[in-house]
């Protein structure tokens, strides 16, 4: 059991994680895939760095400046989070790992693939979670979008209750082995009239369906907060000025969140977000 | 003001021939944002008091007012005035957003 688990690796969950290992915290920090600070060439405006730093530097170092300390940071995928009682259970493509306070800092992340009519049919065959709504799908045809372990996640939760679930990759190429029929051609649009009722691919093939579970890539934060019943705002997670979440235990911080989305606010975010949750469990 | 049980069986009552707007939490037991969204309908209700009726339908037991309105996603909030949905929210949402609909 671990006192806080973090959800990415980015400068709001390092700094979070700085100041809960600083105040004597066991802390595990999760990452998967490519963060946005990486991929940026050249950081400079961010404070103490005279000639700037490349965003890769600045990543990889806050990742050692964790570990230095004590912090577990393991790259593996959270595929799902869930509060038990008082505390969190965060199940990834490896493991299952429980602890009392979870601290969401991934990132935004492109939750809609562009795709014509997604935005049009959101809650009327269109789910983002399949644990929350594939009940009302029993003994429908559903498909879910997306290419990696996750949509195969949510393909699994949703295989007893539907009568068949197919995966669409629109066009990617899918990431991990499975069983579910997976269908790698390019969607033009979704049709239907008061609900979903039909995909057309690229290439004029028409599918019948009566939903779409939208699982792209790995899990969001919003994604895991949806679940649990954060509530958002589309797709940023809203947090009070402490970071907290209106779930008992669970912050969140960064660009998650929305605001600025700049290294220095996610820093501080964090900072906040680690003092919270320390804050939190000393109270328990 | 209490927070109503709705069911197939009082809607017309309860809802359809209400002269308040009405704010009905579509659930089941086994949702877990619902659990969230709950406590929030409960504080709605008390704050707004006599202005309008606030109810709670449990979709499992109600699934033909569930497919009449078409809910394939829950929580999903929904405001009626005069017996026609005016609005609809999807997920757990703030109180502020949905007291702000009801009044509208």
């Amino acid at each position: 059991m671990y006192d806080v688990i973090i959800i990415g690796a980015g400068p709001a969950g390092i700094s979070a994680s700085l100041y809960a290992k600083r105040a004597n915290m066991s802390v595990l920090v999760l990452y998967y895939g490519e963060s946005n600070l990486e991929k940026a060439t050249e950081i400079e405006n961010y404070y103490g760095f005279a000639n700037g730093i490349s965003g890769k530097d600045l990543y990889e170092n806050g990742i050692k400046q964790a570990q230095n300390i004590g912090v577990d940071v393991k790259g593996e995928e959270v595929l799902h989070i869930e509060k038990v009682q008082s505390n969190f259970e965060v199940t990834t493509s490896n493991e299952k790992y429980t602890g009392k306070s979870v601290i969401i800092a991934t990132g935004n992340k492109k939750l809609k693939p562009d795709i014509d009519g997604i935005n049009e049919f959101d809650g009327k065959g269109i789910s983002y979670c399949a644990i929350c709504d594939g009940f009302f799908y029993r003994k429908k045809n559903v498909v879910v979008i997306g290419n990696g372990k996750y949509a195969v996640s949510e393909a699994n939760d949703l295989q007893n209750i539907v009568s068949n679930v197919k995966i669409l990759t629109n066009g990617l190429k899918m990431q991990t082995d499975t069983n579910f029929e997976i269908n790698n051609k390019k969607i033009k649009r979704i049709l239907g009239d008061t609900k979903v009722r039909q995909i057309e691919f690229e290439d004029g093939e028409i599918l019948n369906i009566d939903g779409i579970f939208v699982a792209l890539g790995e899990a969001g934060g919003s994604d895991f907060a949806k679940k649990m019943g954060v509530i958002t705002n589309g797709d940023s997670i809203n947090v009070d000025s402490n970071m907290s979440t209106n779930v008992e235990g669970l912050f969140s911080c960064g660009n998650v969140v929305g605001g600025l989305l700049q290294v220095c606010k996610a820093v501080y975010e964090g900072a906040e977000a680690g003092l919270s949750a320390v804050k939190y469990i000393k109270s328990k | 003001m209490s927070v109503k049980a709705i069911t197939e069986e009082n809607f017309e009552q309860e809802v359809l021939n209400s002269e308040k707007p009405v704010l009905l939490d579509f659930y089941a037991d086994w949702c877990g944002p619902c659990k969230m969204m709950s406590p929030i309908i409960d504080e709605i209700a008390e704050e707004i008091g006599e202005t309008a009726v606030v109810g709670k339908v449990n979709s499992d037991d109600n699934m033909e007012l569930a497919e009449k309105y078409e809910i394939m996603s829950i929580p999903t909030i929904m405001i009626i005035k005069n017996g026609q949905e005016v609005k609809r929210f999807l997920g757990v949402t703030p109180k502020e957003e949905i007291i702000k609909a009801i009044n509208e």
